[in-house]
């Protein structure tokens, strides 16, 4: 667990490196996305990792937080930290009023519920016009600013992202050490045999699916309000799919995964770029090749190869 | 009158539909206790298929139909060997994600095969809209509901009556005492993939002409379908075939009163309402899986 927090120091100082040293706002830019993407992908991580149980609706949890912090302070002109708190909190809410009820439920009735929860978000973001700006999308959403200083450039905003990603991090390791954690880890291992000790599985694994939903959202503000503008192809299906070829590419069993898959797959588009159409097959391809040949993920691959070289030592 | 006859066959076509799509989940359910995300995919192929022979190759009905059923065996059984038997070692999660990487394949695969536009594909039979009631209704929702009647027919006939639908029962019901009683289980969880994919794929050929044929329209089959499953209870098949009926009238009625927008709510609603109030469904007497 040590060496969590250590990973984690490392990790801080790269990212509070790296924007000033990336040459031009394009790169710092693409390091922005990729810490959103990484806050989005721990949460999913939390909930695939330790609850045992798969969402495919991240992408509306993350359109939820966008569009009512952004509509918020676009219409009605609220503060940003009190639009965002606001879009956290009902967030929250949605996903307690469908985890309540699939995850009393042995089997995977979570997935269904989230794929169709993420395709009526869609289609609400599409359909509810006044408030959304439906398919031309929501303009006029306000920037950060703390007093008279705007976190408008890429550099400005990407410390806020990251120490937003580091926060969580901490969050999580401390979260999956803590009581929660703990139990959500004996009832990996035997449902039944963690009930009968008196833990109360649907109740822990409906926080940690809360908790994976805020986080969601979360992201969704930091884009919004970086971009100022959103529209609802962004939060759609494949979104929520990308999420879930990042956590299983990083690796299912560990936090870490959800920094190497989402750092990896925010970095694909760069080099595919010609790829366009055949983007969704690629995604599929790579997961359905991770699960077959490397269940472990990238960090698995890297323990193990960790693991040879002390061998060899 | 008649405008209400007309949104009750809407429904019961679009019904039949999510019944069939139902009992393929069902099917994979009851053989190897995994939600297979991939269904949706299998009615979208059986769409392109019917695309593909009738509109390219020319071929008529009686031959593309029973063609259409078939190749959705084949990607019932290349599904199992593919992903699920790989798979199914590392735990039913394991599977479960895998079936979403072979629905994303396979909608990327056919979006390149395809393209992605909305393919018009010619009613089976093109005869005059026949008068019912006041109401005036497309023969293909006949036709849909007369092939699905006779699908229905013998497969209640196979899983009745056969030696080998009760086998396939036998091993979902208990598959090592199926196995102890002599029945060859691997192969009747290929049979039960081969089915699966059959019915899923009708179910897109029939209603290819209705709906258009399009990369992306499993999804949401696929949530429907689901939801037809659940009302009935998950592995109950007659349940999906009453709860896809159900859902797909709901649905007629609430678009052609309420809002055709916000129709494909509907089925959403439905499935966190049922999943609340009675997760062992509304149709069976079945105990529920509450731990």
């Amino acid at each position: 667990m040590k060496k969590d927090y250590l990973l984690l120091l490392v990790v801080a100082l790269a990212a509070f490196a790296l924007p000033m040293i990336l040459p031009g706002d394009y790169y710092v830019e693409v390091f922005l996305f990729m810490g959103i993407n990484i806050l989005v992908a721990l949460g999913l991580s939390l909930l695939m990792g330790y609850a045992g149980q798969i969402s495919l609706g991240h992408a509306g949890f993350y359109g939820m937080g966008a569009y009512i912090s952004g509509a918020l302070s676009a219409h009605l002109g609220w503060p940003v930290p009190l639009a965002a708190l606001m879009a956290l909190v009902a967030t929250a809410l949605v996903a307690g009023l469908i985890g309540w009820p699939t995850l009393r439920l042995k089997g995977h009735y979570l997935a269904m519920a989230t794929l169709g929860l993420g395709i009526i978000l869609y289609i609400l973001f599409v359909q509810l016009r006044s408030i959304t700006g439906g398919a031309s999308g929501l303009a006029g959403i306000q920037p950060v600013h703390i007093g008279g200083f705007y976190l408008d450039t890429p550099r400005r905003y990407c410390y806020l992202v990251w120490a937003l990603v580091i926060l969580s991090f901490l969050f999580s390791i401390n979260l999956v050490r803590s009581r929660t954690g703990l139990a959500l880890r004996a009832l990996h291992y035997s449902e039944v045999a963690a009930s009968t000790l008196g833990i109360d599985v649907a109740k822990y694994k409906l926080q940690v699916f809360v908790f994976s939903c805020v986080l969601a959202a979360l992201g969704g503000i930091l884009y919004a309000h970086y971009i100022t503008f959103i529209s609802p192809e962004t939060f759609g299906f494949m979104y929520s799919i990308k999420l879930v070829v990042m956590i299983v590419l990083g690796g299912m069993y560990s936090l870490w995964g959800a920094l190497l898959g989402g750092a990896f797959l925010s970095l694909l588009p760069e080099f595919l770029h010609r790829l366009e159409d055949f983007e969704v097959m690629v995604n599929g391809l790579i997961l359905l090749m991770i699960l077959i040949f490397l269940p472990g993920g990238l960090v698995g691959l890297l323990q193990k190869i960790g693991e040879k070289i002390r061998g060899h030592s | 009158m008649a405008q209400l006859v007309q949104y009750i066959f809407a429904g019961l076509t679009m019904g039949v539909i999510y019944a069939l799509t139902g009992v393929g989940f069902n099917l994979i359910y009851n053989a190897t206790g995994v939600i297979n995300f991939a269904q949706g995919e299998f009615v979208m192929l059986g769409a392109m298929f019917l695309y593909t022979f009738q509109e390219v190759l020319h071929w008529p009905p009686f031959i593309s139909l029973p063609l259409v059923f078939l190749m959705g065996g084949l990607v019932g059984v290349v599904f199992e060997y593919g992903v699920v038997k790989p798979l199914i070692r590392l735990g039913v999660i394991t599977v479960i994600i895998g079936t979403i990487g072979a629905s994303v394949v396979l909608k990327g695969g056919a979006m390149l095969v395809w393209g992605k536009n909305a393919l018009a594909v010619e009613p089976l039979i093109s005869e005059k809209p026949v008068a019912f009631l006041g109401a005036s209704l497309n023969t293909q929702v006949l036709v849909v509901l007369m092939v699905t009647a006779i699908a229905v027919a013998i497969f209640w006939y196979f899983f009745g009556f056969t030696i080998l639908g009760k086998a396939i029962q036998a091993c979902s019901v208990n598959p090592l005492a199926a196995r102890l009683a002599g029945v060859p289980v691997e192969r009747m969880i290929t049979l039960s993939f081969c089915f699966s994919g059959a019915l899923s794929a009708l179910a897109g050929g029939l209603i290819a002409p209705i709906t258009l044929a399009e990369y992306d329209m499993g999804t949401m089959l696929a949530l429907k379908g689901f939801c037809a499953a659940i009302i009935g209870g998950l592995g109950n098949n007659p349940g999906a075939m009453v709860g896809g009926l159900l859902l797909g009238v709901m649905e007629g009625l609430s678009a052609g009163y309420l809002s055709s927008g916000y129709k494909d709510a509907l089925a959403f609603l439905v499935l966190i309402l049922v999943l609340f109030w009675r997760p062992e469904g509304l149709i069976t007497r079945g105990k529920g899986e509450r731990v």
